[in-house]
């Protein structure tokens, strides 16, 4: 019962990684870029959550949909203000300038909200489920997680592969000069893909903090680097590769926390990240990409 | 002989611009070196001040150890505190076992720093072999990783000495020392009673020394196989130029010289802990900070920005809060100017039009 249960919350942490890790997928994807504040906007969007439902009062949906708005102003904003004016630069100072937009963030957030610790009211009110006379025991946060993941996964699978934009936003990731030339905004749909990811952070950030309800300015770092990791191990740029990299992911931390030591957990995930690397630099489902002179 | 060829004798004098620079940078060091060591032995500088010294000489070595990594070889290490906090524990450990067999402080200082950097190189050569397969961002994420095992692991060793030698667990329970045993790495409570061994005198040869061997090595023919590494892979590939030797190479040295820093700064404290600040991801991006703003490949540069800005917040209590603010917007400005589209057209159109008038002026000249 012990494995089953372990595995059930390695699932839905896995899910939570997911939804980041999409949002570094299709950034990395589309700009060629490593997001690092990625991390961070999931810490703000937690943040306004906290602000409107334990500050302001309001209902818990409503929270999460202003979150979600903010996040998708801040994701576009950030690429418009910091990454747009770096698009043909060399990948070193993009990667300098999303540290510096992460620590930006981290730095922010300390001065509004404070340093200490706070503790966040679930957005979740779904009784816990009992299992197996009491023996095997799901919180309504976990299964919310799993559900919300899965029907974001579903609908940002149709969104890609059906519809105009979705189709669009592929184009650019595989050529964006073709893509230019066939009439589409690239500028418009890279700004289109931090609002997805964005907004994607945002309902991570609720997701992550009603399961582990202590929030402060670092929260989003390490989940943000996890979920690059879980985005590398499935194949960057890849989008089912990022839904099954986090899972598995969230499987492996939580299984080596339960029977290993719980704090080499994250030593774990990280090895697992540089094994991956060396085995197999493209990830479980990425392409490989041939390098031309 | 024509005018353009100076004549043997002038050549003799004249010292090459790359060793004038370098010996501009050295200099800058002795000179700071010189001033706060006299005002250090006459008692003109304040106890806190003092307590600066040190720290500062750490981090100038960090610095200088990243900007081999970052700016001379192009690639982003996110890591770098990893290497320190090896020689830090390595060098730390050595000082404490052998206290009392080896009584002489240089002797076994020396031997400290000398294990701290084999150990570290170690550790370089390490990480460098997922660096032979990778490059770019994904290379910084595996060195980022890195720190963070190092990090996760010193936090859950436990090492004891009895008179059967050493005990390795990852549990105090699980040390199985005799009577007379004592337990030198604590785990999360890491290594007290380290003695304090370091002072600026140490600090400043440490700093000279790496000085002077990244700068030497940036001057010879591996630094330049280096820097074309940097500037175009490909291209350095081509003419024959053995990437996976010289990637390797900087990593060792680098660690080797990030390993030293860390001894530095574990015999100036009492009890040594790894935590995010010192050794995590913090003081990796922290060290990231000076080497950018000093000046991605200028040595100088990250010696000036590393005492600078290491001391600034400490003189400035005021703006100790909102310093990594500052600093984060400084890295992107930084970031932008120097490499976005508009900045640069801007500044060949400044370039262009001071050219232009300096022709215009020549020509005056000509005409008159």
């Amino acid at each position: 019962m012990k494995f089953l249960s372990q595995l059930i919350s390695g699932i839905s942490l896995g899910s939570i990684y997911s939804l980041i890790a999409l949002g570094y997928t299709m950034v990395y994807g589309i700009a060629k870029m490593l997001n690092f504040a990625h991390g961070d906007v999931i810490m703000i969007g937690a943040f306004v959550v906290y602000t409107a439902c334990v500050t302001g009062g309001l209902s818990p949906v409503l929270g999460v949909l202003l979150a979600i708005v903010v996040c998708t102003i801040l994701g576009v904003v950030i690429e418009r203000l910091a990454y747009k004016p770096l698009r043909a630069a060399a990948s070193l100072a993009v990667l300098i300038t999303a540290i510096g937009v992460s620590y930006f963030l981290q730095n922010m957030a300390l001065l509004v909200f404070g340093s200490d610790t706070k503790q966040f009211s679930s957005v979740v009110s779904l009784e816990p489920v009992s299992l197996a006379n009491g023996n095997l025991v799901i919180t309504g946060e976990t299964i919310v997680t799993i559900v919300v993941s899965l029907i974001i996964m579903i609908a940002l699978y149709l969104f890609v592969n059906r519809t105009k934009p979705g189709k669009a936003m592929l184009a650019v990731s595989e050529d964006k000069g073709a893509a230019q030339l066939m009439g589409i905004n690239v500028n418009g749909m890279i700004a289109l893909t931090f609002a997805i990811g964005s907004a994607l952070a945002a309902i991570a950030g609720a997701l992550l903090c009603s399961a582990y309800p202590a929030l402060s300015p670092y929260t989003g770092a390490m989940p943000g680097i996890k979920a690059f990791v879980a985005a590398v191990f499935g194949g960057i740029g890849s989008i089912p590769g990022a839904m099954v990299g986090g899972i598995l992911l969230g499987i492996i931390e939580n299984l080596s926390k339960g029977y290993i030591s719980s704090q080499l957990s994250d030593a774990i995930v990280f090895a697992v990240l540089i094994l991956v690397l060396l085995l197999r630099p493209t990830g479980i489902m990425g392409k490989k990409i041939n390098e031309k002179v | 002989m024509s005018k353009n060829q100076p004549s043997p004798l002038s050549q003799k004098k004249q010292l090459r611009p790359v060793t004038k620079k370098n010996l501009v940078t050295y200099a800058i060091v002795i000179v700071f070196f010189a001033l706060f060591q006299t005002l250090t032995v006459t008692g003109n500088l304040k106890f806190a001040y003092q307590s600066l010294l040190v720290p500062i000489c750490t981090n100038v070595i960090m610095a200088v150890s990243l900007n081999l990594v970052v700016g001379v070889l192009g690639e982003l290490s996110l890591g770098h505190a990893g290497f320190m906090c090896i020689g830090a524990y390595v060098g730390s450990f050595f000082s404490v076992v052998t206290e009392e067999l080896i009584p002489v402080t240089w002797v076994r200082f020396t031997l400290a720093f000398a294990l701290a950097a084999i150990a570290a190189s170690i550790a370089g050569i390490l990480i460098g072999i997922p660096v032979l397969r990778l490059k770019g961002d994904y290379l910084a994420i595996v060195t980022l990783a890195f720190g963070e095992i190092i990090k996760s692991l010193v936090n859950v060793l436990y090492i004891g000495k009895d008179s059967n030698g050493f005990h390795v667990s990852m549990s105090s329970s699980g040390l199985n020392l005799l009577e007379d045993g004592e337990v030198i790495l604590k785990g999360p409570q890491g290594i007290s009673n380290t003695p304090k061994d370091s002072t600026f005198l140490i600090g400043f040869i440490l700093v000279m020394l790496s000085l002077f061997i990244v700068t030497n090595l940036m001057d010879s023919r591996t630094g330049r196989a280096i820097m074309s590494i940097r500037d175009n892979r490909i291209a350095a590939e081509s003419v024959g130029i053995n990437i996976t030797k010289y990637k390797l190479l900087v990593f060792t040295i680098s660690a080797a010289i990030a390993g030293c820093a860390g001894v530095l700064y574990s015999h100036n404290l009492s009890s040594l802990t790894a935590n995010t600040n010192n050794f995590g991801y913090n003081m990796s991006i922290m060290v990231l900070v000076y080497v950018v703003l000093g000046g991605l490949g200028s040595i100088r540069g990250s010696v000036i920005a590393a005492a600078v800005l290491y001391a600034l917040p400490e003189l400035l209590r005021g703006l100790a809060d909102y310093r990594m603010l500052i600093y984060s917007i400084i890295l992107i400005v930084m970031m932008i100017v120097n490499n976005g589209a508009f900045f640069l057209k801007l500044r060949a159109k400044i370039a262009q039009s001071f050219r232009n008038s300096l022709q215009k002026k020549k020509n005056e000249k000509e005409a008159a």
